[in-house]
């Protein structure tokens, strides 16, 4: 009897994992490049101001305070369409947003944030991308949450959408506060 | 007796004095395709190697990183201008005296395994190495174990003495 049930029972264990395959690509981003960074310390940089660019950032000037990072460019398409929502959210978010100008020029930058409009408290540029490397930035837009102390707690890989925002941002940020300092 | 080609090149006369022309007209033709073959090969960029050990050594390396905007292309072959960076990065690297590995780690360790085109092998990974090998084995002894069951029943259909019962589990036959 089990050896004439056997193929049927090999036919529909075949039939499940394929469907979990297709739920599987449904759910999942397979372009996505999960960090290696979460969880250790933000590499260090030392970046010029976007709007003054005899000033510079360094990482330790960021120290204290959680920050979000958000990777951008005006070359960036899909930029455009995040500016908006990080515009309006910038207050419910609630952590300091800086602009990392990637691989761009300066001066287009600028005329793109006029533009667009500006919501981050500080933006600085990284013309050579050397900075975003060391941030393992692939694409744009990407975001890090990056804690007091300078450690990367996530990492967005695209856009945020509203939904993205309230449901995996907002979690790590409460998750800040709560955590020892 | 006069000698009678094995095999007929088109184009190619045995009375003529010209075959000699004819071979290397094809063979440049030959070597241009070879070339063009070979340029389409890696996007180039005028990078200054030291020697032509480096820059070989510099193509075998970013042949085993993957572009990770598009992910199906390697370093070597990609044009996107993060790949560019990112072989500039590789070739600095190199003109520093880093190793292979030390360049590989660098990389990894900003972008994850995901940039080797070969995966490590590691807790993480041994269902891949291991998966097709246990999945040969296993096929393998489900094949024995059923060549081994039909060649006795054979046996004990041709002689029921063997078993002492000509009945024959139908339900193995499938």
């Amino acid at each position: 009897m089990i050896n004439r049930l056997l193929p049927l029972i090999m036919f529909i264990g075949l039939v499940a994992l394929l469907l979990f395959g297709i739920h599987w690509n449904a759910h999942h981003e397979m372009t996505e490049v999960p960090s290696p960074l979460i969880g250790k310390p933000a590499p260090e940089f030392t970046l010029p101001l976007l709007y003054d660019s005899t000033k510079s950032v360094t990482r330790e000037d960021l120290l204290g305070k959680p920050y979000l990072l958000n990777v951008f460019g005006s070359w960036c398409p899909t930029c455009q369409y995040e500016h908006p929502i990080l515009t309006s959210q910038a207050k419910r978010i609630g952590v300091k947003l800086i602009g990392l100008d990637w691989r761009d020029d300066p001066e287009d930058a600028k005329r793109w944030l006029a533009q667009f409009g500006n919501p981050y408290e500080a933006v600085i540029t990284d013309r050579d991308g050397r900075t975003g490397i060391d941030f393992g930035v692939y694409m744009a837009p990407e975001t890090f949450l990056v804690d007091a102390r300078g450690m990367i707690r996530y990492k967005r890989i695209g856009m945020f959408t509203p939904e993205i925002i309230r449901d995996e941002l907002m979690p790590k940020i409460a998750e800040l506060s709560r955590a020892p300092q | 007796m006069k000698l009678r080609p094995l095999a007929v090149i088109p184009g190619w006369n045995p009375e003529s004095s010209r075959n000699d022309e004819y071979f290397f007209a094809r063979f440049r033709v030959f070597t241009l395709v070879l070339m063009f073959a070979f340029s389409a090969a890696h996007a180039v960029d005028p990078l200054p190697f030291k020697d032509r050990a480096q820059e070989v050594r510099f193509q075998q390396l970013t042949k085993q990183l993957r572009c990770l905007v598009c992910q199906n292309q390697d370093l070597a072959d990609s044009d996107a201008e993060l790949a560019r960076d990112l072989r500039k990065q590789v070739f600095d690297m190199m003109q520093s005296g880093k190793s292979d590995a030390q360049i590989k780690e660098y990389l990894v360790a900003r972008y994850n395994d995901f940039v080797l085109y070969d995966p490590p092998l590691k807790p993480g990974t041994w269902l891949l190495w291991f998966s097709p090998f246990v999945l040969v084995i296993g096929g393998a002894l489900v094949v024995a174990h059923v060549v081994r069951r039909r060649t006795r029943q054979a046996l004990a259909a041709a002689d029921p003495a063997v078993t002492g019962s000509a009945a024959i589990d139908s339900e193995e036959d499938w």
